[in-house]
């Protein structure tokens, strides 16, 4: 029926006119520049001496930067928990109908995620300035237990303060948005069961949440591992500072920086690969 | 089925019941009684209060004024001389765990499977052994029609097998009251007889139900009395054949011509 028409029209029969796609000239072009200036510049990191490529190479597994890469990554973990159990509280305490706790709850959030957390990190370890005693009793009555604080605060739990702390103030506004996510038929299903709210949010409403969340905490795992870096102002031997102290004695500076630059670069890759893994799990499941 | 608190008591009973809204009466004093047993039926025009009403049952909505009974306990409050005092929050749970709730949007725990959404109530809340618990909440999907799905998550499940997934959850806690909040008002109509079959089946158990509903014909057939509500007022009850075919108010005649 259709050829019929076709030959009566003079049109060609349907589906085989040829179809010419619109060509796009100046990707090309743009292309063999953007090739060219990233082989002067391979060209330049491979040829130029002062890149010491042999440095590099010699302190990639050097035992010492190891034992800082291993440093950077506890401090990422440790710092990484205390923001998530931390932030869990807070984000609970600022969605809470108590207003004491909810105001309590956004005093710290705007404190910490106010000031920077390299002075955070500076004034953790500067804390027995302020209070050379740290002390446990009851306010204005007797003591229990008194300590001196520059024994308390070491560079490794200033380091977990700073980081820590100032974590647990943004994952309480990643773990807040995700709680607010879950509709709320959820609690009142839940409720109408005869659930208790600490049930509820156990069981339906933080699993459900959860699954908002771990994309944007991945996120913040990954800022972590190189916002440790920050803690080498306290002289804390993470990776950063590891070849800070190698470069202070050897003056290879860049080498040095390299090779940190490449472990950062490793670990930010297999989390990165990681990330993706999970988010690609957490879409699919229904 | 639980035993009735006292013989021939209503199983709910309201009294002058008052509900606002941020200033606006949404219930303006409602007088209900549902017998033990029986299937109550309430209809009306969206906005009359009838699902409001449905949630000040179960206190998940706190009322203004008025009070409510429930098997002959005051719901929400604790009344001592001429003051209502608002029971703390375990004691209105313990409450709710007695009274079954389907919801329009079925509400479904989506991170479960038909089974879990099933067994979670009776094992968090009453504390019931697994193994009993699991038993039971099979034997629930079977009454409904659902035993090979109990292993799905609730998006595998069409809306009237997540419905019917529902009412299986709400009867695991052996309530002795379900309250159906338009139960099929968001099902695609091929699915609607499914879950009405599932509730008719429960009214003829002699479970007490109250169904806020568009299905006039499930009114007429399975409910035992008919409440119609317009403006956060009870306009006209009555047996359901009798306000159905025969209604005495203005308002009621209005609203059947226009749905039916």
């Amino acid at each position: 029926m259709a050829r019929g028409v076709g030959s009566m029209t003079g049109l060609p029969p349907p589906g085989t006119q040829p179809i010419v796609r619109l060509r796009h000239p100046w990707t090309w072009a743009a292309c063999v520049i953007t090739g060219l200036i990233a082989a002067l510049v391979l060209y330049s990191v491979a040829t130029n001496p002062a890149f010491e490529w042999g440095v590099v190479a010699q302190y990639m597994l050097d035992g010492q930067i190891l034992a800082g890469l291993a440093r950077t990554a506890e401090l990422t973990v440790a710092a990484m928990l205390i923001g998530l159990l931390l932030g869990t509280l807070l984000a609970v305490m600022r969605l809470s109908r108590n207003i004491l706790l909810s105001v309590m709850s956004w005093l710290y959030i705007w404190a910490f995620r106010s000031v920077p957390v390299l002075v955070q990190l500076i004034f953790w370890y500067n804390f027995g300035a302020l209070y050379p005693h740290i002390v446990l009793g009851i306010p204005f009555g007797p003591v229990f237990y008194s300590a001196n604080t520059n024994a308390v605060i070491t560079p490794l739990t200033a380091a977990l303060a700073g980081l820590g702390l100032a974590q647990a103030a943004y994952t309480a506004e990643v773990i807040r948005a995700g709680i607010l996510s879950v509709p709320p038929g959820q609690t009142r299903a839940a409720k109408a069961l005869g659930m208790g709210p600490t049930t509820i949010f156990f069981r339906i409403v933080f699993p459900q949440a959860m699954r908002v969340v771990i994309p944007p905490i991945g996120n913040e795992v990954i800022s972590m591992v190189k916002n440790t870096s920050l803690v080498s102002v306290i002289a804390l031997a993470e990776l950063l500072y590891t070849a800070q102290l190698i470069y202070s004695r050897t003056y290879q500076t860049i080498p040095l920086l390299i090779v940190a630059s490449l472990w950062y670069l490793i670990v930010v890759s297999v989390l990165s690969a990681g990330q993706h893994f999970l988010e690609h799990r957490y879409r699919h499941r229904a | 089925m639980s035993e009735p608190p006292a013989p021939r008591a209503p199983m709910v009973r309201i009294q002058g019941l008052v509900k606002r809204f941020g200033g606006r009466d949404v219930l303006r004093g409602i007088d209900l009684e549902v017998e033990t047993g029986s299937v109550m039926c309430i209809i009306g025009p969206s906005g009359s209060g009838k699902s409001t009403l449905l949630s000040c049952i179960n206190h998940l909505e706190p009322y203004d004024g008025g009070k409510i009974w429930v098997g002959g306990e005051l719901v929400g409050y604790r009344e001592h001389r001429d003051r209502l005092y608002e029971l703390p929050e375990h004691r209105i749970a313990r409450m709710r765990a007695r009274i079954g709730m389907v919801f329009q949007h079925f509400n479904l725990f989506p991170h479960m499977t038909a089974l879990q959404n099933v067994m979670e109530a009776p094992i968090r809340v009453k504390r019931l052994p697994v193994d009993r618990v699991r038993r039971e909440a099979l034997r629930l999907l079977d009454q409904v029609g659902l035993a090979g799905k109990a292993g799905q998550f609730p998006a595998q499940l069409s809306g009237g097998e997540q419905q019917r997934v529902a009412i299986a959850r709400g009867l695991a806690m052996e309530p002795q009251l379900m309250l159906f909040d338009e139960p099929t008002s968001a099902l695609d109509p091929e699915l609607v007889g499914d879950v009405l079959a599932v509730m008719k089946d429960l009214a003829r158990s002699g479970m007490t139900m109250v169904v806020v509903t568009h299905e006039l014909a499930f009114a007429r057939e399975v409910g035992d009395a008919l409440t119609f509500m317009d403006g956060g007022l009870v306009v006209e009850r009555g047996a359901p054949r009798a306000v159905l075919s025969a209604p005495a108010e203005k308002r009621t005649q209005e609203f059947l011509s226009r749905v039916l």
